[in-house]
């Protein structure tokens, strides 16, 4: 439906539902049961919650540095509500709203951004690997892993998210490369938020679109606006039922903003005006699916504070258990760096718990 | 004369060296308009223009990679690295071809650049900001490796660094690079690179460090003499070339060594000063050379950083331990 058709460079991005909420490709509209839709909804607001009190939690020195997602709710769950729980994610760092369609426990979340790595020991069947700092590298991790479902003949899609920025990388290069030359099941969603963290899209590459990346490698190249979770969702769903089938890689570009801070060290202000925010704030990607939601008398407010209160709840109680867990010991650092603790590691253990508890 | 502290120091370096020598570009990730995430070339766009400091793409081996070219090419690139951590990309351009370029073209070609990286733990950050890696360049010949830890040297290593005739790896503690001021002469300066510093001199002990661990070592030096002993403490300040007649001598004279360090232990830099020790002052050593570093782990996020970096207590415990030996 969109992938044939489409002309990467046009930068004639696919829209399905306006700033306003109104569909305006209605032909394109994806088939959802208002339950669904409701779900989805729920799903982003969930998101903004949880980077809201974290924030605060910040701010209130409580929790250290953190990356959080707002205004990019849509392009994280739309194209996260268009895969399986059995398909795999490789994920960057801001992609909550992927984590949360996945099942991860807000739990897990929370300590791992608490600053503890036992948060990322997720339950299995979440199939989302951990949290990859090192900008574009999990793409290439994504490709092997769809390689190993298409060497199975098993019938997962891997799912590949990187950011604007990461598309300067060797590394994201090198992975469409692979995934089209080996025709591996993979979607590549770049969150094109408009910046890596002070540097410009424009700055970062010449191209019109991200999406006309994708002709070097010879795959589809799609831009979406990434603030439409219906097309977010009908593209990423169009692309990953292709892939399933054996049709192979694409590339898909969610044109978004990322309204906060690149991370809680960051300062936007030094780099953009306030006046570009409140631009993007109109096109808000919760609002947007709210508006419609109304005007479908699917949604009210009474819903919507109950949701509120509800998903914040959670997240306090939640929070709670994450600062009352308990402190990371000794063991905990060693456990993990091979299957067995070498002999060094051992003497090494063995020294510093002596000195610690000396110390006490 | 300015106060400064490191970071500002090393704004304060480059500013100088650009406005001397027209050769010199800086650039790297968010370098330009926003003055670098850590502020470290804070203005200089401003001042110099976006042709000669500009932000870089997205990518550590097109950050190296490019400079290498310029350099060959007659410019004096200043490159950073955003994190240590970050340089994988970039490594295979350093050790492949920056380390390389004078052996392979027997001359003809030579790369004169700096690659800047803050480095280094005890900030509490996520995964890949907290390393210490110098000697993944140290054991690179053709690289040279210089961390600074006080303002003052800061800006004397980068001025030595910028105008040496092979690339440097110019490591940065952010650890401390607001930890405090010192004084900061505007004029031009450099230190040599390849010279240690005599921190303090003493009798009973040669104590090696550098960067952040200076100044833990120092206060762990303060507690162990007030028992009656006369410590010396070297700031190696490169850590490729070492400057062995420094450390040599002083062991020499003290006969007993210990070195701190945030790399992990296995493999890491205490390694090479102590081969170095056994090699050149074996005959004067009352004690066995000691390592106080970090266990091989992987620095662990910031609830267990604490089991990572050796602090002033460990430290002091080991000075003890080969004083009384």
């Amino acid at each position: 439906m969109f992938l044939k058709p489409y002309v990467p460079q046009s930068e004639e991005m696919v829209q399905i539902m306006d700033p306003n909420g109104n569909i305006v490709k209605p032909e394109w509209m994806p088939n959802l049961s208002n339950e669904e839709i409701i779900e989805m909804y729920e799903t982003m607001v969930f998101s903004r919650i949880i980077d809201e009190k974290i924030l605060q939690y910040q701010r209130q020195g409580r929790i250290l540095t953190y990356a959080p997602n707002l205004g990019q709710e849509a392009a994280q769950v739309g194209s996260g509500f268009a895969i399986k729980q059995t398909d795999w994610v490789a994920s960057a760092f801001r992609e909550l709203g992927v984590w949360l369609r996945k099942k991860a426990p807000l739990y897990n979340i929370l300590l791992y951004w608490y600053g503890n790595e036992e948060g990322m020991h997720m339950p299995e069947e979440v199939r989302i690997l951990p949290v990859s700092v090192p900008i574009a590298s999990q793409l290439q991790h994504a490709t092997g892993l769809a390689y190993a479902s298409k060497y199975r003949n098993e019938p997962d899609v891997t799912l590949g998210y990187v950011g604007d920025g990461g598309t300067s990388q060797g590394d994201f290069h090198e992975a469409l490369n692979f995934a089209s030359v080996n025709q591996t099941p993979n979607v590549f969603i770049v969150q094109n938020n408009q910046f890596a963290i002070s540097t410009r899209r424009a700055v970062q590459t010449k191209v019109k679109t991200i999406a006309e990346k994708a002709l070097a490698y010879g795959m589809p190249g799609i831009q979406v606006d990434g603030n439409d979770i219906f097309a977010m969702y009908a593209v990423t769903k169009e692309a990953v039922d292709q892939a399933r089938n054996g049709g192979g890689p694409t590339l898909i570009e969610a044109y978004t903003y990322r309204l906060g801070a690149h991370t809680t060290a960051d300062d936007p202000t030094v780099y953009r005006d306030q006046e570009e925010v409140e631009e993007w704030l109109k096109k808000d990607p919760i609002d947007r699916l709210k508006k419609y939601m109304l005007k479908a008398g699917i949604w009210d407010e009474e819903k919507e504070e109950a949701l509120r209160k509800e998903k914040s709840e959670i997240v306090k109680s939640e929070f709670t258990k994450v600062e009352n867990s308990e402190p990371v010991a000794l063991e905990a650092v060693f456990d993990y760096i091979y299957a067995d603790k070498t002999s060094i590691q051992k003497e090494q253990y063995y020294k510093l718990k002596a000195l610690q508890e000396e110390v006490e | 004369m300015a106060v400064l502290n490191l970071i500002e120091a090393i704004t304060h370096a480059l500013d100088y060296e650009m406005g001397k020598d027209e050769s010199v570009v800086v650039y790297g990730e968010d370098v330009g308009f926003e003055g670098g995430v850590f502020r470290a070339t804070k203005g200089l766009q401003q001042k110099y223009g976006e042709k000669r400091v500009f932000d870089s793409i997205l990518a550590e081996s097109s950050i190296v990679g490019s400079g290498i070219g310029m350099a060959i090419n007659g410019l004096r690139p200043v490159v950073e690295i955003q994190f240590s951590g970050f340089m994988f990309p970039g490594y295979n351009q350093i050790v492949t071809h920056a380390a390389r370029m004078r052996n392979r073209s027997r001359g003809l070609y030579t790369v004169p650049m700096v690659i800047r990286m803050p480095y280094g733990g005890g900030v509490r950050a996520l995964e890949h900001h907290s390393e210490s890696l110098e000697v993944l360049f140290a054991h690179i010949p053709g690289l040279k490796v210089v961390i600074p830890s006080t303002p003052y040297d800061a800006k004397g290593l980068l001025l030595a660094a910028i105008r040496d005739p092979d690339p440097v790896i110019f490591l940065e503690p952010k650890r401390i690079y607001r930890a405090f001021k010192q004084e900061v002469p505007e004029e031009d300066y450099t230190i040599p690179i390849g010279k240690a510093k005599v921190v303090k001199s003493g009798s009973d002990l040669t104590v090696v460090t550098w960067g952040a661990m200076v100044r833990d070592t120092q206060k762990a030096i303060e507690i162990v003499e007030k028992e009656g002993f006369n410590i010396e403490l070297i700031d190696l300040r490169t850590i490729s070339p070492i400057d062995q007649e420094t450390v040599v001598e002083s062991v020499k004279k003290t006969g007993r060594f210990v070195v701190v360090h945030e790399a992990v232990s296995s493999y890491g830099p205490g390694a090479e000063l102590i081969s170095i020790i056994n090699e050149k002052a074996f005959l004067h050593l009352e004690a066995p050379p000691t390592r106080v570093a970090p266990p091989d782990i992987i620095v662990p996020l910031p609830k267990g950083e604490h089991h990572y970096l050796p602090d002033v207590n460990h430290i002091a415990v080991a000075l003890r331990q080969v004083l009384k030996f």
